[in-house]
């Protein structure tokens, strides 16, 4: 009998495939976010959006918080570590969280080196904004990756282009020469081993969600349409004015995507969306997207 | 001669969950394979593929769209259903903690995340009576079955708690059998269909 095994690790996130994961601060939104048919929460202190409005160094939520809402739900339950930051994601492996999450959303504890995701019993979710970036950090041990989208902006448009990039290179090295294999690791920074195994497989060798960003059901299907396995949605639920009614919605339109006539349905007096921030605003220290090496 | 009409078509609901391997390993075990989104598709497979996934999703998404009647109608109408994981407890008529079964098919209770959280998740090897000796079978914050009506067949333990089982046309199995590279119990389901089907 083993835990902590690759498959175990990447067989949970496969489990969650088109599903809605939703950040939440206490037990309250955890229990409407499973109502609503979320496959899993995040636990945070505060959602993206307020991290950006509040300023300062961001960090591992208060522990007393993860646990509230580890008791109040039967769905996984996620938490958000700092880059590179082994003691915060050894303290939520040791609470027994179902999944971590190594964000740029926090301040980085490290500027050079990622976790050794490898070495945890609990499994890892990454962002990534090309197959580069996705690729070392499954070489580190993730076993789930997401878009990075702009964090807290309401604006679909970063976690888009990253969506495509990645499905992209993918494309592109699925379609390439077993020679060109290892040049093309040299381009993008990426194992060698990796691109191989992509090429085998056809795609990527871990689910790769959406996330940073997703503020409508009509944004959460349109990434679902450019592949995205599910959707992370972080400010955009309890941030709305009624966010039950907005938390189911986004839930019907990841699994129906493709239905228009229900998404105009589900889209009717959702009430005002997160107001959202315009990506050119935004100082370069201000993109939460380029933390992450 | 295996004509396309003799062809046996299961489908794989896939409104969350790991619609897709349940879709390759039906597909290396012989037969067509469709995903299942709109209760109107069950008239035309043999027999119905309950994934893996989070079984609380999987019901808020099957009570939309009236499919929950379509769903027992399917059990009852004699056509085969394999439910994995979350699928068990879709199956299940007795879940503790719960005073109401989802689709309530098979007479079995069963206990959601009984093995613990996901640190708790793993793989062992087992024997699945009449279907393997070694099957690698993966535990994902599983559910297993804590006790079991008098004409379900078990199929196989793992430390004591059960772990597959089988009543008439309904099997469940509390593991991924659609994780591995293992078809075997994928195959047996198929030929629970063809079965079905021939009778």
């Amino acid at each position: 009998m083993k835990t902590g095994t690759d498959r175990v690790k990447r067989g949970m996130a496969e489990m969650q495939k088109g599903g809605v994961i939703m950040d939440v601060v206490n037990a309250e939104q955890a229990k409407i976010a499973e109502e609503a048919g979320a496959v899993a929460v995040m636990a945070l202190e505060r959602v993206p959006s307020d991290i950006r409005a509040a300023g300062g160094v961001a960090r591992m939520a208060d522990p007393r918080i993860v646990e509230e809402v580890m008791n109040a739900v039967s769905i996984p339950v996620m938490a958000k570590a700092r880059i590179g930051h082994i003691v915060e994601a050894r303290v939520l492996e040791a609470m027994g969280v179902d999944y971590i999450d190594e964000s740029e959303v926090l301040t980085p504890a490290d500027e050079e080196y990622h976790l050794n995701k490898n070495e945890y019993t609990v499994p890892f979710v990454c962002g990534c904004r090309d197959l580069g970036e996705a690729a070392r950090r499954i070489g580190e041990g993730a076993a789930m990756l997401r878009t990075k989208g702009e964090p807290g902006t309401g604006n679909i448009v970063e976690a888009v282009r990253h969506i495509r990039k990645v499905n992209a290179q993918v494309r592109k090295v699925v379609g390439m020469h077993e020679d060109e294999l290892m040049t093309e690791a040299k381009l993008l920074g990426a194992p060698y081993e990796l691109l191989v195994e992509i090429k085998k497989l056809g795609r990527l060798p871990v689910v790769n969600f959406a996330a940073g960003g997703v503020a409508t059901p009509a944004d959460a299907a349109l990434m679902m349409q450019l592949g995205a396995d599910g959707v992370f949605v972080g400010s955009g639920i309890f941030k709305s004015e009624n966010p039950a009614k907005f938390a189911r919605a986004i839930v019907e339109a990841t699994t129906h995507f493709q239905d228009y006539h229900l998404i105009a349905e589900l889209s009717k007096e959702l009430g005002a969306p997160m107001k959202g921030i315009e990506i050119s605003t935004l100082a370069p220290e201000a993109r939460m997207q380029e933390r992450g090496w | 001669m295996a004509g396309k009409e003799m062809m046996i078509k299961i489908g794989v609901l896939g409104l969350q969950g790991a619609v897709r391997e349940h879709v390759h390993s039906i597909r290396e075990s012989g037969a067509e394979a469709i995903v299942v989104k709109d209760k109107d598709q069950l008239a035309e497979i043999d027999g119905l593929i309950l994934p893996g996934g989070e079984s609380t999703t999987m019901r808020k998404l099957i009570d939309k769209y009236n499919f929950m009647e379509s769903l027992k109608e399917f059990a009852r109408s004699g056509k085969p259903m394999f439910g994995t994981c979350a699928g068990l407890i879709l199956l299940a008529k007795n879940i503790i903690g719960y005073e109401h079964p989802h689709i309530g098919v098979m007479d079995v209770k069963v206990e959601r995340n009984s093995f613990g959280r996901q640190k708790d998740s793993f793989e062992a090897d087992i024997p699945i009576a009449g279907i393997a000796d070694d099957f690698q079978a993966v535990f994902i914050r599983a559910p297993h079955i804590v006790q079991a009506g008098e004409n379900v067949e078990i199929l196989a333990k793992h430390n004591e708690k059960i772990v597959a089982a089988r009543e008439g046309n309904i099997l469940g199995c509390s593991f991924h059998p659609e994780l591995t590279d293992d078809h075997r119990i994928t195959a047996y389901f198929v030929n629970m269909a063809k079965e079905a089907k021939g009778n």
